[in-house]
């Protein structure tokens, strides 16, 4: 068995395996979630050895049958864009884990059952190089984090859990669609074949079948990024759902509608994506500016976080739909960043919820003084989020703009307002909640970084700076994987030109 | 040549920073004084030693480290090199770096937060010695977006004070917007000549044609200058400056006037290459350059506040500086970093002296006849005085001397403004000078001479204010990357700027010492236009009401509530609504049976099938 199958495998075992944990031992619960969490990270740190050796190529392939009729395969398979994202996940959980320790009171077997499950959906997401499996693994995701919310959310986590729920429905169903209409014409539901059928000419489309597939995709995709104006439910979602949640849900659950738009959107359909592209960076454009402008006035600590989450966002559809080296390189390097900054975020957020028990931030206020080291965390995290060089996510938005100055220097200039109002935004949060004089109260309620607290902290802080300086760990096996997806989205732009010239043969 | 180990110029300091501020809170003040005052002192030895081996730096010695970021065709690299410009801003920066550190051993003393404050300083010259030392504009920026990070965590030092956390984000926002052109012209840069690297870059500009209407290179120069205009506090983008005098005096002295504020006419007189190929960008530099100089000026005449007046006379300097770098005297604007490095950082140290002497006083009003209590003090701020008033033959002389020669060359107007704009300066030194030590001693607090912590790097700089311009000849150093201007030096044009220098002066002494009750005469009588200069032209009220308000509440009211929980999610949960209605209707079919749930998704599948095949022209 191959090391990826393992990886995939471990949290589904843990999720099953929790099932079956005595309800009650809240101790047992999480030290074993925790357990299980951390040696799947461990174990993931496996797959990497290929990319930090080789950088690029697709590992860990297995292909095999899963149904006969219709044909459905377990073909999973990594590549310098799925690594990283699977190592996040695998990070992210025990982090996950950490931050729930204490605040997770209440039918704590589910919880956890259901963060190993939502781990397992998300990896599956990843790896998956079938698109019913894809779909599957797609689906498997939003239960647990409907119930994440559902359950361990605030006071209106309903409304938050169906709207979330529907949200992405609406738009997986259209991807359903496009997928079965694939197989229909393809035969198959093999995401290698499927391209290979697309480039070589065999599986022709017209081009509005390749549009009206595209849209079903991208469609899907937006809404889980969120691209403005499908992000409304995203603000909802964060600040009803518990700590750990938000933290899995901004920082790896909206990659998955990034990930699908570089897999999927611009390889297979390539002219369509060209076509739309100046409307969807138009719509990326706005959604930079406006989450910037929005979170500015939130009154709100986790919608804030949300609302920049837009934001940011937008940086890597923007640099996907740059259709160059350094727009595709800096838009998933942006995907990592966000992972860990705003996971981070979130996951500050949810410390300081857990000692007041609120999220306005009217509510705080010279916070350092008695949490000087909370306030530390905070602030370079904050740094981090705004794009401070040496900090992660410096690297992702440079190489986005970079990659959008060559298309569009306008483009540029706009997008990069979003990052004056991103240090508007984070500053000014971080000054009202950490500076000035606490009240007597707050500083009452208000301890010091724990132990427990840290350790879910150091990593993340160490992966900022390290993803901001020493980039050669990432960046060479992403830009590997980018530059073959380039290759795919362009050889078509070549055949097309060839066919019309072939017609105009044809017609002379 | 020979690697020379670069790297451990800023990382030296970078240490210092990560052991006081990880450990530092356990120290004893002694064992963080050693940290942090060692780490800069071995930079500027490595820096010394450096020089030693290089010799006279003809051309750039270049260590290249590792690839930072590489992506396609583009490899931005940590590469650091050395020549005679980066030579001269290495000493500064080290040097005064290190009185100034000294110096705030004594100052701080008493201060809580005492290592937090030297880790956040020793950041800082981590960052600003990476700005000079890289070798490519990336890098640069590093250092560039650093300094500006370590300046708002020094402005907000005082955390509990609202006003310091207010300064502090103002300073780092007005510098992201600068921020934004500079990065503007990076990218442009990469686009149309592959790198940031600096050889790169000016060798593919060289053989440009010189633009006489606006092109490229004007755009990337121009934006260039937007981000000089944030760091270095030029118009429109100064308002951050005067303001971050809420940090801790030494702080004023070493980021706010020697060294980081002069970041932006070290990038200009870098990129010089670009700037000489737009005349039209040039004349942009030295015209903001007259604007910022005089406006400061004048608002400096009449501030009450000690530090802002120091805080305007640096604006209204570095304004001088810009107009030496848009009349091509680059040399010269360097020069003048150099000699305001000196005396501006010794105004505030002795301003700092003052204060701490008086516990904490900053108002002229409650200070007056201090020159008795404090001589150490006073005889070091003469020193400054006298530098920056541009009497001959102390620093400020030999280097504005230079830029008004240059900008007469240029254009006599700017000449005429520029002495002005020097009586000005001298007027407004004296006039603090003059309130703070002459008179009767106005204030309740027991004035005390400052430790020999505090006066010891004084009586350096004090020196360096006097000799200094004379003995340091930056232009002639510089003259293998920046050529003299041809243009004979003229006797009668340095008699007019000593003289409107020493008029400023006199004047002062009249209305201060002679006549002390004329100044509120003259106030009243000027009465509108005394309104308009104390409330600093009320720029900061003018950006509230035309920027600030407007963005935040239309964001809040419009944006938020109308677009986002109104339209947007109004029509997402009115669809909710339409299908929950809807649904009501179809409940009838739901009949609680699987297989029947199967064939109506099923069926629906095959519908969007059919939808897909139908407007796509049919499946075939």
């Amino acid at each position: 068995m191959s090391l990826l199958n393992l990886v995939l495998l471990l949290p589904l075992l843990g999720f099953l395996a929790c099932l079956f944990l005595p309800k009650k031992n809240l101790g047992l619960i999480r030290m074993f979630t925790l357990l299980v969490s951390l040696a799947i990270f461990v174990v993931s740190l496996g797959l990497t050895a290929p990319f930090l050796d080789k950088g690029n190529g697709t590992w860990f392939v297995t292909d095999v049958p899963w149904i006969q009729s219709p044909e459905i395969r377990y073909h999973v398979g990594l590549d310098g864009l799925s690594v990283w994202l699977v190592l996040l996940t695998t990070l992210l959980t025990p982090i996950s884990v950490l931050v729930s320790w204490n605040y997770i009171a209440k039918r704590p077997k589910e919880f956890y059952a259901f963060l190993l499950l939502l781990e397992f959906g998300l990896m599956g997401v990843f790896v998956a190089w079938d698109l019913f499996l894809f779909y599957v693994f797609w689906e498997i995701c939003l239960v647990p984090m409907y119930f994440l919310i559902g359950v361990w959310g605030h006071e209106r986590r309903i409304y938050a859990a169906v709207k979330f729920f529907l949200y992405t429905m609406a738009g997986s169903v259209l991807m359903l669609a496009a997928i079965i209409f694939l197989y229909v014409k393809g035969n198959t539901f093999d995401y290698i074949n499927l391209l290979e059928l697309l480039q070589s000419g065999r599986l022709a489309l017209t081009s509005q079948e390749q549009l009206l597939l595209f849209l079903a995709f991208f469609v899907a995709f937006a809404i889980k990024v969120p691209l403005f104006p499908l992000h409304t439910w995203l603000p909802d979602a964060h600040v009803e759902a518990p700590t750990a949640g938000s933290i899995m849900l901004a920082a790896v659950m909206l990659k998955m509608g990034t990930y699908g738009i570089v897999r999927f959107c611009l390889p297979m359909f390539p002219n369509a994506a060209r076509e739309c592209a100046p409307w969807i960076v138009a719509l990326a454009l706005i959604g930079i500016v406006y989450g910037a402008l929005v979170a500015l006035v939130q009154p709100n600590m986790k919608k804030l976080v949300a609302y920049s989450s837009v934001s940011h966002l937008g940086f890597v559809v923007l640099g996907a739909f740059s259709f160059n080296q350094n727009g595709l390189d800096g838009a998933v390097y942006q995907m990592l960043s966000h992972g860990i900054s705003t996971g981070a975020l979130f996951m500050l957020v949810g410390f300081l919820y857990e000692r007041t028990h609120s999220l306005e931030i009217k509510d705080y206020g010279g916070v350092s003084t008695p949490a000087p080291w909370l306030s530390t965390v905070f602030l370079i995290t904050t740094l981090a989020s705004v794009g401070l060089p040496l900090l992660c996510n410096f690297v992702g938005e440079f190489l986005v703009l970079q990659g959008s100055a060559a298309v569009n220097i306008y483009w540029t200039a706009f997008a990069a307002l979003g990052v004056i109002l991103s240090a508007g935004y984070m500053l000014w949060l971080y000054q009202r909640t950490f500076m000035g004089e606490a009240t007597d109260e707050l500083k009452h309620h208000m301890p010091d970084i724990g132990a427990r607290e840290l350790a879910a902290s150091i990593p993340l802080i160490i992966l900022m700076v390290w993803m901001g300086t020493y980039t050669k760990t990432f960046l060479p096996s992403i830009s590997a994987a980018n530059a073959r997806i380039l290759e795919q989205s362009k050889t078509r732009v070549e055949m097309r030109v060839q066919a019309t010239a072939g017609e105009s043969v044809h017609v002379r | 040549m020979q690697d020379q180990q670069l790297w451990l110029i800023p990382a030296l300091p970078l240490v210092g920073f990560l052991i006081n501020g990880l450990l530092g809170r356990r120290f004893p003040k002694a064992l963080v004084n050693v940290v942090a005052l060692g780490s800069v002192l071995f930079s500027f030895a490595w820096v010394l030693k450096t020089f030693n081996a290089l010799g006279g730096l003809e051309t750039a010695h270049v260590e290249r480290y590792f690839s930072w970021i590489q992506s396609g065709s583009l490899d931005i690299g940590f590469d650091l090199s050395v020549d005679r410009l980066t030579a001269v801003m290495l000493l500064v920066v080290t040097g005064i770096g290190s009185l100034i550190h000294i110096y705030a051993t004594g100052y701080m003393s008493h201060e809580g937060g005492y290592y937090r404050f030297f880790a956040y300083l020793n950041l800082f010259m981590f960052f600003m010695l990476t700005l000079v030392l890289g070798n490519n504009f990336l890098v640069m920026f590093v250092g560039w977006e650093g300094v500006g990070l370590c300046s708002y965590l020094l402005i907000g030092f005082y955390t509990l004070k609202k006003s310091a956390g207010d300064a502090a984000k103002k300073a780092f926002i007005v510098n992201r917007i600068g921020d934004f052109g500079f990065a503007l012209a990076m990218f442009l840069m990469v686009v149309n000549f592959g790198s940031l690297d600096f050889q790169k870059v000016f060798a593919a500009v060289k053989p440009m044609p010189v633009e006489q209407t606006a092109g490229l290179l004007t755009a990337i120069a121009l934006l260039l200058f937007v981000g000089a205009t944030g760091k270095s506090a030029q118009v429109p983008l100064y308002v951050w400056l005067p303001d971050a005098m809420e940090g801790p005096t030494p702080v004023s002295a070493l980021i706010h006037a020697a060294t980081m504020v002069t970041a932006g006419v070290y990038m200009t007189a870098r990129s010089a290459v670009i700037f000489q190929h737009s005349p039209m960008a040039m004349d942009v530099v030295a015209i903001v350059g007259v604007i910022t100089a005089v406006m400061a000026a004048t608002i400096g005449i009449t501030q009450f506040d000690i530090k802002k007046v120091f805080a305007y006379s640096t604006v209204s300097q570095l304004g001088y500086m810009f107009i030496a770098c848009g009349v091509g005297a680059f040399s010269a604007g360097i020069y003048h970093v150099v000699t305001h490095a000196f005396f501006k950082a010794l105004l505030f140290l002795g301003a700092g002296s003052v204060i701490h002497a008086l516990g904490g006083e900053q108002d002229l009003r409650h200070m007056g006849g201090l020159w008795k209590k404090i001589p150490i003090t006073f005889g070091v701020l003469a020193c400054a005085w006298v530098a920056i008033s541009g009497v001959p033959p102390f620093a400020g002389f030999y280097s504005k001397d230079e830029i008004l020669l240059a900008a007469h060359h240029h254009a006599p107007w700017m000449y005429w403004v520029g002495v002005v704009t020097a009586g000005m300066t001298a007027f407004y030194v004296s006039r603090a000078i003059f309130m703070c030590f002459f008179g009767d001693y106005r204030g309740h607090h027991h004035p005390h001479e400052s430790p020999v912590s505090m006066w010891g790097p004084l009586a350096v700089l004090a020196l360096l204010s006097l000799a200094g311009g004379m003995y340091f000849k930056v232009p002639h150093y510089l003259e293998p990357m920046f050529p003299a201007a041809e243009g004979h030096h003229d006797e009668t044009l340095v008699m007019i700027s000593v003289a409107a220098g020493l008029l400023g002066i006199g004047i002062a002494a009249l209305l201060y010492v002679v006549r002390p009750g004329l100044p509120d005469t003259i106030a009243a009588a000027f009465g509108p236009v005394y309104k308009l200069v104390y409330n600093k032209y009320f720029v900061d009220e003018i950006y509230d009401a035309a920027i600030v308000n407007p963005l935040v509440g239309t964001s809040r009211s419009f944006l938020w509530r109308v677009m986002d929980a109104g339209i947007i999610d109004g029509i997402v949960n009115g669809t909710g609504f339409a299908a929950k209605t809807i649904g009501g209707g179809l409940r009838l079919l739901q009949s609680g049976n699987i297989r029947s749930y199967a064939a109506w998704v099923t069926a629906g599948c095959v519908l969007v099938l059919l939808a897909i095949g139908v407007v796509a022209g049919g499946v075939r």
